[in-house]
C-alpha cells in the first residue's frame, strides 16, 4: 500500500463534512417530490438513499447531479452554494441506472470523453484511462464498443468513466437495476471494494434494502419527499424512528399497545392483541401525556413453541394459519386470538426436526430487550 | 421520470431562435397557403396576371371589399362538380378497401416470419415505392394497352378474340391506384402486428379458440390502429389524385384531382380551382384528424 | 420450420409478384429494338444512347437531382430541429399545431399542396416582390416543406427511442449542450438522419404534381418532363429511363441493407467470441 492510499484510509474516518443540503425543495407543478430536506454528506463515506419508487430519491440525487433545479434551498460545497450549477460545471459525476455507455464510442473513448472536456494533454489522457481500465481489469477491452460488453462489463466500464475524471462525488442511481440477481451481490462488493480504493465519496440511490444494507456506510430512507431516519444499516433495522422505517426494511410485527408503567430502565405496555404484558427492558426518555405506541418486533426474535416457556410477560397464544418453507429458514404465519397474524422466522439448523405443523396451537414469545418502542 | 425541461434554465436563448425555424418554415409555407386559397375562392375570375379580382381594393378614397360566393354556387348548381366529389370518395374508398385486403395478410405474413427475415421481406415490399411513382403508373399502362402485353396473352391463349378495352376504364384507375398505395397500407399494418404479444394468441388458443377464431377476436381488434392508420394514409391522397386518372383513367373517370386540375391549368380558372381545393380540404378534414390522432398513438409525435 | 400452408404466406407472395411483374416487363422491353414496346423485336441498347443524347431529358434529370438535394438536405436540417422541439419539449405553446403541420402533409392530396403554395408564392411576389418569378427555388421550398413532415416523422422517432441518459451523461462528464448535441445525439440518431435524407431526395425527386404548380419556364423537372412523354402515350425511351431508375434505387436500397446486416454480423461474431 503506498502512502498515498494509507492517507486516503486515514481519511475514511467519516467525520469532515463535504456536501451540506439545506430546506431542499422540489415542486413538479403543484407537487412536492422533495420536501425541506437537510442532509449532511461525509467525506469518503458511502451513502445510500433508499425508498420505494416515487419518494423523492432520484429527484434529490437529479438535483445533486445538477439535472434538476431546486425550488427552493441550498446545496453547499466548501461553502459555495452549488444547486444552480449545471451538471457540466459541477465535479460530480454518475453513473446511471442504464449506464449510459456511448454506444457510437470504444470503452476507451467512453472514458476519455469526460477528460477531454478537461484539458488534459493526449499522454495525461491516455495514462489516465489506462489506469482506469486497470481498475477494473478491463485492459483488453479497450477497443470494444459498449454492445460488445457482458452487462457486469458494462457497469464496470460505466463505474470507471465516472470516476476518470476523479470527482469530489460519486453519484450512483440504481448501481445494480440491471443485473440480474447472481451477479448483482457479486458486483455489489467489487464496486464498494474500488469505491474504497479510490477513496471517494459516494451518494447511491436504491429500492433494494439489501443493496443498501451491503453498500452503504449510512442510510437515508425517504418516503413522499422526506427523510424518514439516517443511520447505519444497523440503526436503522434495531431502532427504526418510526412505523414506515419499521415496515419498509425487512418485516416486522408491529402491535398498537399503550404504556401501563414507565420507568427509567424498563416500562410495560398492553396491547389488545398480546394475552400477557409487554415487558421492556428500557424506558423512554421523554415523559408525554399520550400513552399510545407501537410496539415492533422483528420475525427472526420472535420465537415459537409448542410448549408453553417458563414466563408470564412477552408470551401469547396463537394457531399455526400458514407455513412457508424457505430452505435456509422457515416463516410461520401464526394467528393471534385476536385474529392478528404474526411473522415468526424458525432458523432451519436442523435437517428434519420436528416442528410445528399446520392448525397446531403454539406459543409465541420474545426476549424483553427483542422489541422496539415507537411513537404512533 | 419526464424531469428534463428544466435543463433549458442555463441554455443559450439563441438556441429557441432556430428551434422555432420549422416551425415558422411550416407556418409560413403550408398552413398560411390555405388562407391564400380561402381569400382567391371568395374572388372572381378575371382576364388578368394573376387571373382573380382583388378582395379588397382601395378606390377613389372608398375601401371595397368584394366577397363573392359566386364560386361555390357555381359548383353546387354543377353536377358535374359533385359527381367527381361523389366519385372520387366512392372511388378512394374501395380502393383502400382493396389495399386492406390484399395488404393486410402481405403484413401479417411479414410479422409473423423469423425475426431475421422481417427486413428483407419489408424491403421487398416497400423498394417498388422508392422507385418513381409516375415510373409505376407508366408501367400499367404498357401492360393494359389494347395491344398490351395482357389483351398480346390472353388473345395468344385464345381466352379472347379480340381486345378488351382495360386502359382508360375504372378498372385501370383502381389498378393503379391499388399498386401505388399498397405499401402504404402494408407498412402501418406491420409496425402494429410486429408488436403484438404472442402470449395473447397463446392464451387465446388455451382457452379453446381455433384459428379464425383468434384472428378475428384477438388480432384483428387489436390491429385497429394499424388499419385505421394504413387506410388514411390510402384514403386521404388517392381522394386527390390526379396522375393516375390522367394517365389510366377514361372520360368515364371523373375524379376532383383531375377537374381541379383542368380549371387551373386548362381554364385559368384559379377561382373555381381554389373553391374546389377548399370544399376537398373541408371533406378530408375528418379523415385527416383521425390520422393524426392515431399518429399521435403510435408513433407519439 | 416446417413450411406449413398459411394463407397469408399466399398472399405475401402473390403480393409480391403483383409488386415486381410490371417493373420486370419495363425493364425487359427497354432492351427492345422495336418502338411498339409491346412487340418484341429483338434485344437492343438504343434507346439508352437515344435518352443520353435527349438534352432535353438530361437537362431535367441535372436540375432535379439537384433540387432533391436541396431539398432533402434542407429538410432534414430542419427535420432535426423540429424533432427536437417534439420530443424535448413536451409541452410548449402550440404544440398540437404543430404536430398537426407535420402531419397534415403526409396525407394531403397533391394538388392541394401544389395549389395553396403557388397561390402563396404568387401573393408574395404581389406583396413583397419574394420569389420574384417561379423556377427552381419555388419547387426547391415546395419540395422542403413535405421532406420535412416526412423527416421530422423518421428523426423524431428515433430520437424518442434514444436513451435520455446518454445526454444526461454527457453533461455530467463536463460537455456542455452545444458538444453533447454534436458527439452524442447526432452521432446516435445519425441512421435515422440518413434514411430521412435518402427518403427526402426520392420524394422530392418523384413529385410531379406540386412542382407542376409551383414551377415557371425554364426549370421543368425530370418527372414533368416524363409525365407530359407518358400522357402522349408509350415510348421505350422513357423504358430505359425508368430501368435505370430502378437499378439506381435497388442498388442503394440492397447496398444500405446488406451494410447495415455485415454490422449487425459482425457484432454478433464478436459477442459470438468472447
Amino acid at each position: 500500500m503506498t502512502s498515498d492510499e494509507l492517507a486516503r484510509k486515514d481519511g475514511r474516518k467519516h467525520d469532515e463534512i463535504l456536501l451540506s443540503i439545506r430546506n431542499l425543495n422540489k415542486y413538479y407543478g403543484n407537487v412536492l417530490a422533495v420536501d425541506d430536506t437537510n442532509l449532511d454528506i461525509r467525506q469518503g463515506e458511502i451513502f445510500a438513499l433508499l425508498g420505494a419508487s416515487g419518494s423523492g430519491k432520484s429527484t434529490l440525487l437529479r438535483m445533486l447531479a445538477g439535472f434538476e433545479v431546486p425550488s427552493s434551498g441550498s446545496i453547499m460545497l466548501h461553502g459555495n452554494d452549488i444547486a444552480h450549477l449545471p451538471p457540466n460545471e459541477r465535479p460530480f459525476n454518475m453513473m446511471f441506472q442504464s449506464y449510459a455507455l456511448f454506444p457510437h464510442m470504444s470503452v476507451e473513448k467512453n472514458i476519455a470523453y469526460g477528460l477531454k472536456h478537461d484539458g488534459m494533454s493526449k499522454d495525461e489522457i491516455h495514462d489516465r484511462v489506462q489506469s482506469m481500465l486497470k481498475l477494473v481489469h478491463m485492459e483488453k477491452y479497450a477497443s470494444r464498443k459498449p454492445h460488445q460488453l457482458s452487462g457486469g462489463q458494462r457497469q464496470r466500464v460505466a463505474l470507471v468513466r465516472s470516476l476518470a475524471k476523479h470527482p469530489k462525488l460519486l453519484l450512483l442511481d440504481e448501481p445494480m437495476g440491471a443485473l440480474d440477481k447472481k451477479l448483482r451481490t457479486e458486483m455489489q462488493l467489487e464496486v464498494v471494494d474500488i469505491i474504497e480504493r479510490v477513496g471517494v465519496t459516494c451518494v447511491m440511490v436504491t429500492h433494494d434494502q439489501e443493496e443498501a444494507m451491503t453498500m452503504a456506510d449510512r442510510i437515508a430512507i425517504m418516503d413522499e419527499g422526506q427523510i424518514q431516519q439516517i443511520g447505519s444499516p444497523v440503526d436503522i433495522y434495531e431502532s427504526p424512528m418510526n412505523r414506515m422505517v419499521a415496515e419498509f426494511i425487512g418485516s416486522v410485527n408491529v402491535f398498537e399497545s399503550e404504556i401501563v408503567d414507565d420507568q427509567e430502565n424498563y416500562m410495560v405496555l398492553r396491547s389488545p392483541d398480546v394475552e400477557s404484558d409487554i415487558f421492556v427492558g428500557r424506558g423512554v426518555s421523554s415523559a408525554v401525556d399520550d400513552k399510545s405506541m407501537l410496539f415492533a418486533l422483528r420475525p427472526e426474535k420472535t420465537f415459537i413453541s409448542m410448549d408453553r416457556p417458563d414466563k408470564d410477560k412477552n408470551v401469547t397464544r396463537g394457531v399455526v394459519e400458514d407455513i412457508a418453507y424457505l430452505g435456509g429458514h422457515t416463516v410461520y404465519y401464526v394467528k393471534l386470538p385476536s385474529g392478528k397474524i404474526v411473522h415468526c422466522f424458525l432458523a432451519n439448523t436442523e435437517r428434519r426436526a420436528e416442528r410445528p405443523d399446520w392448525e397446531q396451537d403454539v406459543w409465541v414469545y420474545w426476549q424483553d430487550d427483542a422489541g422496539m418502542v415507537m411513537r404512533s | 421520470m419526464n424531469t428534463y425541461p428544466t435543463l433549458k434554465k442555463f441554455v443559450p436563448q439563441g438556441r429557441y431562435t432556430l428551434m422555432a425555424a420549422p416551425f415558422l418554415w411550416l407556418g409560413i409555407f403550408f398552413l398560411l397557403p390555405f388562407l391564400f386559397v380561402a381569400k382567391i375562392s371568395v374572388a372572381e375570375g378575371a382576364l388578368a396576371i394573376p387571373p382573380y379580382t382583388a378582395l379588397i381594393e382601395w378606390l377613389d378614397g372608398v375601401l371595397n371589399i368584394r366577397v363573392s360566393f359566386y364560386n361555390f354556387q357555381w359548383l353546387l348548381d354543377d353536377p358535374l362538380y359533385i359527381q367527381a366529389y361523389w366519385n372520387s370518395i366512392k372511388m378512394a374508398f374501395w380502393s383502400t378497401v382493396y389495399c386492406l385486403l390484399i395488404g393486410y395478410p402481405m403484413a401479417y405474413a411479414i410479422a409473423k416470419a423469423p425475426k431475421d427475415k422481417q427486413t428483407v421481406l419489408l424491403l421487398l415490399v416497400l423498394l417498388p415505392s422508392w422507385t418513381s411513382f409516375l415510373i409505376r403508373v407508366y408501367a400499367w399502362m404498357g401492360l393494359l394497352k389494347n395491344n398490351g402485353l395482357i389483351n398480346n396473352a390472353l388473345m395468344w391463349l385464345g381466352v379472347i378474340n379480340e381486345p378488351i378495352q382495360m386502359l382508360n376504364t375504372n378498372f385501370a384507375v383502381y389498378i393503379g391506384v391499388v399498386y401505388s398505395y399498397l405499401p402504404f397500407m402494408v407498412l402501418p399494418l406491420y409496425a402494429n402486428l410486429v408488436k403484438h404479444d404472442n402470449s395473447l394468441l397463446e392464451a387465446a388458443a388455451d382457452l379453446g379458440a381455433g384459428h379464425i377464431k383468434r384472428f378475428f377476436t384477438v388480432t384483428f381488434p387489436l390491429s385497429m390502429n394499424g388499419v385505421i392508420a394504413g387506410s388514411m394514409l390510402v384514403f386521404i391522397p388517392v381522394v386527390g389524385e390526379y396522375v393516375i386518372p390522367e394517365l389510366l383513367g377514361g372520360t368515364e373517370t371523373i375524379m376532383i384531382g383531375k377537374v381541379l386540375w383542368q380549371e387551373f391549368f386548362n381554364n385559368r380558372d384559379w377561382p373555381v380551382a381554389s373553391a374546389l381545393a377548399l370544399i376537398m380540404v373541408l371533406i378530408l378534414l375528418v379523415p385527416i384528424g383521425l390520422f393524426h390522432r392515431i399518429q399521435n398513438k403510435e408513433g407519439g409525435l | 420450420m416446417p413450411q406449413r400452408f398459411s394463407f397469408s404466406r399466399l398472399m405475401f407472395w402473390v403480393g409480391i409478384a403483383f409488386l415486381y411483374v410490371p417493373m420486370l416487363v419495363l425493364v425487359v422491353y427497354s432492351f427492345n429494338e422495336s418502338r411498339l414496346v409491346t412487340v418484341w423485336a429483338g434485344f437492343s441498347g438504343k434507346w439508352y444512347v437515344e435518352l443520353f443524347q435527349d438534352q432535353q431529358i438530361m437537362t431535367a434529370v441535372w436540375r432535379s437531382l439537384q433540387i432533391a438535394f436541396l431539398s432533402a438536405s434542407a429538410a432534414v436540417v430542419l427535420a432535426i430541429l423540429g424533432s427536437l422541439i417534439m420530443v424535448r419539449h413536451r409541452n410548449f405553446k402550440g404544440r398540437t399545431l404543430f404536430s398537426g403541420m407535420i402531419t397534415a402533409p403526409l396525407v394531403m392530396p397533391d394538388v392541394i399542396i401544389g395549389l395553396s403554395m403557388l397561390l402563396l408564392f404568387v401573393a408574395m411576389g404581389q406583396m413583397i416582390g419574394w420569389p420574384e418569378n417561379r423556377g427552381m427555388l419555388t419547387v426547391w421550398i415546395a419540395h422542403t416543406t413535405f421532406c420535412l413532415a416526412y423527416s421530422t416523422v423518421v428523426i423524431s422517432s428515433r430520437l424518442r427511442e434514444m436513451d435520455r441518459s446518454l445526454e444526461e451523461a454527457s453533461l455530467d462528464l463536463g460537455a456542455n449542450q452545444i458538444r453533447t448535441f454534436f458527439q452524442v445525439t447526432l452521432p446516435i440518431i445519425a441512421p435515422a438522419i440518413v434514411s430521412a435524407w435518402l427518403l427526402s431526395f426520392t420524394l422530392s425527386l418523384d413529385d410531379v404534381v406540386i412542382a407542376s404548380f409551383v414551377t415557371g419556364p425554364g426549370a421543368t423537372t425530370l418527372p414533368i418532363e416524363v409525365f407530359s412523354s407518358v400522357r402522349l402515350g408509350v415510348t421505350p425511351k422513357i423504358n430505359a429511363l425508368a430501368t435505370l431508375i430502378i437499378a439506381a434505387v435497388s442498388l442503394v436500397a440492397i447496398g444500405s441493407w446488406y451494410l447495415t446486416k455485415r454490422m449487425n454480423d459482425r457484432v454478433s461474431a464478436q459477442l459470438a467470441t468472447s
